[in-house]
């Protein structure tokens, strides 16, 4: 097991090569620089400007030049800099050397902020927010699936299968604004817009102060967002737990004499839940990445609107890291999944 | 020997997309204790179905049992309540099935199924169960038992994992072993060593043996009386000396006479006879071996006929003498 991970971890320096490689490429076909303002800048300052973030080198030493800081920790006797050229995602102490490593460089477009700035504000509350939507797509659709098969073709059955329809066919730009009117502005149960934790994080990513305003927060948007996912969880669940029901092993455990809830509970659920748990792992990425609209409509200033508005700004570096972090929480996400999977499945092994 | 279990009239029917399939179409048997009854037919003859519907595991809806009793100690099985049936499953009468490889949860441990049974027929506690789960994988002759009950299904080989199998279904010693096809997934040799296991665990526990198999071959080393299927029916019943020696309907001795053939693979091939199997959508009115035999006279066509006495514990469903060609009176 540990050499796998080991080779997967391998395996995600590969990956993002090739995705920083397309990314860069793509970026800088696309027409547009960074500094086309509608009021066009002065010939001179654009030029200052290209010059200052190393825009006039070619392509692919920009590259190079943008991955090696990414990627290649730096090494100082002396302490770093605040300057913002300096910054980096993690920059530790070991022994008397300073170390930074991935320094996704500065924002073209918020001068004042690099984009390791932007991480660490931004990215947390949309890590929290996916992470929640992910739980509430888990609570919400497991138990959906597993009653509509157990109960098929009854009126359980239709009706969670009904609730299933509804989450996926409903977008969060309709149901965000449908659940504020109700629950926010009608009800006055839960606050409108917002969100409830701010930096430092722990872990870069968890509140360090869970109270009650931050619950408050946290209990529209998730399910705002998670609603859809929790009908595919939902829709795969009862689909599989009706084809394991039907598999030759549950014959056995019947004719064992076992009752019919150990059956279920002992030798159905598991083996259903095989094909849903590698659905997380995506699931849970594209809930992660998936902010823009949820964020939008709670105004929660989360990473989804940067990630949007740096396309249009042309804000290089925003857009390379933003999708350089997606893909590493991607390969990660797929990978805890398949560890998941060799516990659940012992016919895997990965050696 | 008192009969242990008697099945009349039973009849099951499927309800399918494309009309009703007519299963088994009231056969009626008996099971004496300790001994040993084979029941033999080509694929699709209702074997699997007519045992199933014993135990109540067709599935429902689409399978349905529509007709007929099964009683078992002075109790009827087709009528028990759901809670009575259960206790009878695993524990009186128990099940081994064709497909080794399929027949395991492939998520648990050797040991939680097989000592599966123990816990909650007889109140075992996890630690006991284990004990004798062991004791009984030694029995049906699994090297170092205790072991190997952390082990998953998909390590041990196809013969180990039938006897595996049977251990489980013997474990709470049940009075009727009801084994489906449980060799043919299996090649030769390991066929040989699963037949002999199970006379040997008879010779020991006592329990009777229904042992369901395409195979005559089979049969001949194993059971003591044999009920030959076709189409849903039973069309010939004797004990297996009479039925080699003296074969009463034509769909037997055809079965005997491609008997024994060994094809290239080593593998005994299924007894093949010219024709068709019947078309179960509907119950026929005349023999529904009549299209394929050879024998056939015209009253074969015009009513099916029912078990005829033919000899000493010897019936056949069969208008026709095969010896002499004339029709039975
Ligand atoms: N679940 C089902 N749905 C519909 N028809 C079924 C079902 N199970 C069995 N049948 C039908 O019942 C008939 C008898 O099937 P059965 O499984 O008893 O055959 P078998 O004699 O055991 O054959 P085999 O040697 O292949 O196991 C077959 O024609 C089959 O099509
Ligand atoms: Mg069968």
């Amino acid at each position: 097991m540990g050499r796998y991970i080991v080779r997967r971890l391998i395996y995600l320096f590969a990956v993002l090569f090739v995705v920083s490689a397309i990314t860069f490429g793509l970026m800088h076909a696309v027409p547009g620089g960074p500094f086309d303002k509608e009021k066009a800048l002065p010939a001179e300052i654009v030029k200052n400007l290209e010059k200052r973030y190393h825009l006039d080198e070619p392509l692919v030493q920009q590259y190079f030049r943008y991955v090696g800081h990414v990627f290649i920790p730096e090494f100082s006797k002396t302490k770093f800099s605040s300057n913002l050229d300096d910054d980096a995602l993690f920059k530790f102490k070991i022994g008397s050397v300073y170390v930074k490593w991935m320094n996704f460089g500065p924002s073209y477009a918020s001068r004042s902020r690099t984009v390791n700035d932007i991480f660490r504000q931004q990215l947390p509350i949309s890590i929290q927010l996916g992470l929640m939507a992910l739980i509430v797509a888990i609570l919400i659709g497991m138990p959906l699936g597993i009653i509509a098969a157990l109960k098929q073709n009854t009126v359980f059955d239709y009706m969670s299968m009904s609730v299933a329809i509804f989450g996926v066919s409903v977008p969060v730009i309709i149901l965000g604004p449908v659940m504020i009117w109700i629950f926010a502005v009608s009800l006055k149960w839960f606050p409108a817009t917002g969100w409830g934790s701010k930096p430092p994080y722990l872990l870069g990513f968890l509140p360090q102060k869970l109270g009650w305003s931050y619950f408050q927060h946290a209990v529209m948007p998730p399910i705002a967002l998670g609603l859809a996912s929790s009908a595919i969880i939902a829709r795969l669940t009862r689909a599989s737990l009706l084809q394991v029901v039907r598999e030759d092993y549950i014959r056995t455990a019947r004719a064992k004499g076992l009752q019919e809830r150990l059956i279920t509970t002992r030798h159905a659920l598991k083996n259903s839940l095989i094909p849903v748990i590698t659905i997380l792992g995506p699931m849970f990425a594209a809930l992660v990445t998936g902010t823009f609209v949820t964020e939008t409509v709670f105004g929660i200033p989360g990473m989804g609107k940067y990630f949007v508005i740096s396309i249009t700004n042309r804000d290089y570096p925003v857009i390379m890291g933003t999708i350089l972090l997606y893909a590493i929480f991607l390969v990660i996400a797929n990978l805890v999944v398949d560890i998941l999977y060799a516990y659940l499945d012992p016919r895997i092994r990965y050696d | 020997m008192a009969d242990l279990l008697t099945v009349q009239d039973l009849e099951t029917r499927f309800r399918t997309r494309e009309g009703m399939v007519h299963a088994v179409n009231g056969i009626s048997f008996d099971l004496k204790e300790g001994e040993t009854l084979g029941i033999v037919g080509e694929s699709g003859c209702g074997k699997s179905v007519s045992v199933l519907s014993l135990l109540r595991l067709i599935p429902t809806p689409p399978g349905k049992v529509v007709a007929g009793t099964a009683s078992y100690q002075g109790k009827d099985l087709l009528q028990m309540t759901d809670e009575e049936i259960r206790q009878v499953r695993g524990a009186q009468i128990s099940m081994v099935f064709q497909d080794p490889m399929t027949s395991f949860n492939p998520v648990l441990t050797i040991g939680q199924q097989v000592a599966e049974p123990l816990e909650i027929h007889q109140g075992y506690s996890r630690a006991m169960a284990y004990d004798r789960a062991a004791e009984m994988l030694t029995m049906v002759g699994i090297p170092r038992a205790k072991e190997r009950l952390n082990d998953y299904p998909h390590q041990f080989s196809g013969g180990m994992r039938q006897r595996v199998m049977i251990a489980m279904a013997l474990i709470c010693t049940p009075q009727i072993l009801i084994a489906d096809e449980p060799t043919t997934a299996l090649d030769v040799t390991i066929q040989a060593q699963i037949v002999e296991l199970a006379k040997r665990l008879q010779d020991e526990l006592g329990m009777a043996i229904i042992w369901i198999t395409h195979d005559l071959g089979i049969i001949a080393g194993l059971a003591d009386r044999v009920n030959v299927m076709y189409g849903g029916y039973i069309i010939e019943k004797a004990p297996v000396k009479e039925l080699y020696a003296n074969p009463q309907h034509p769909y037997t001795i055809g079965l005997l006479a491609s008997l024994p053939r060994v094809d290239e693979s080593g593998r005994r091939r299924l007894a093949s006879i010219d024709g068709l199997p019947p078309v179960l959508m509907e119950k026929p009115n005349y023999c529904p071996f009549a299209p394929r035999c050879s024998f056939a006279v015209e009253h074969c066509w015009k009513e099916n006929p029912p078990l005829l006495q033919v000899g000493d514990r010897h019936t056949a469903a069969c208008w026709v003498n095969p010896k002499t060609g004339g029709e039975r009176v």
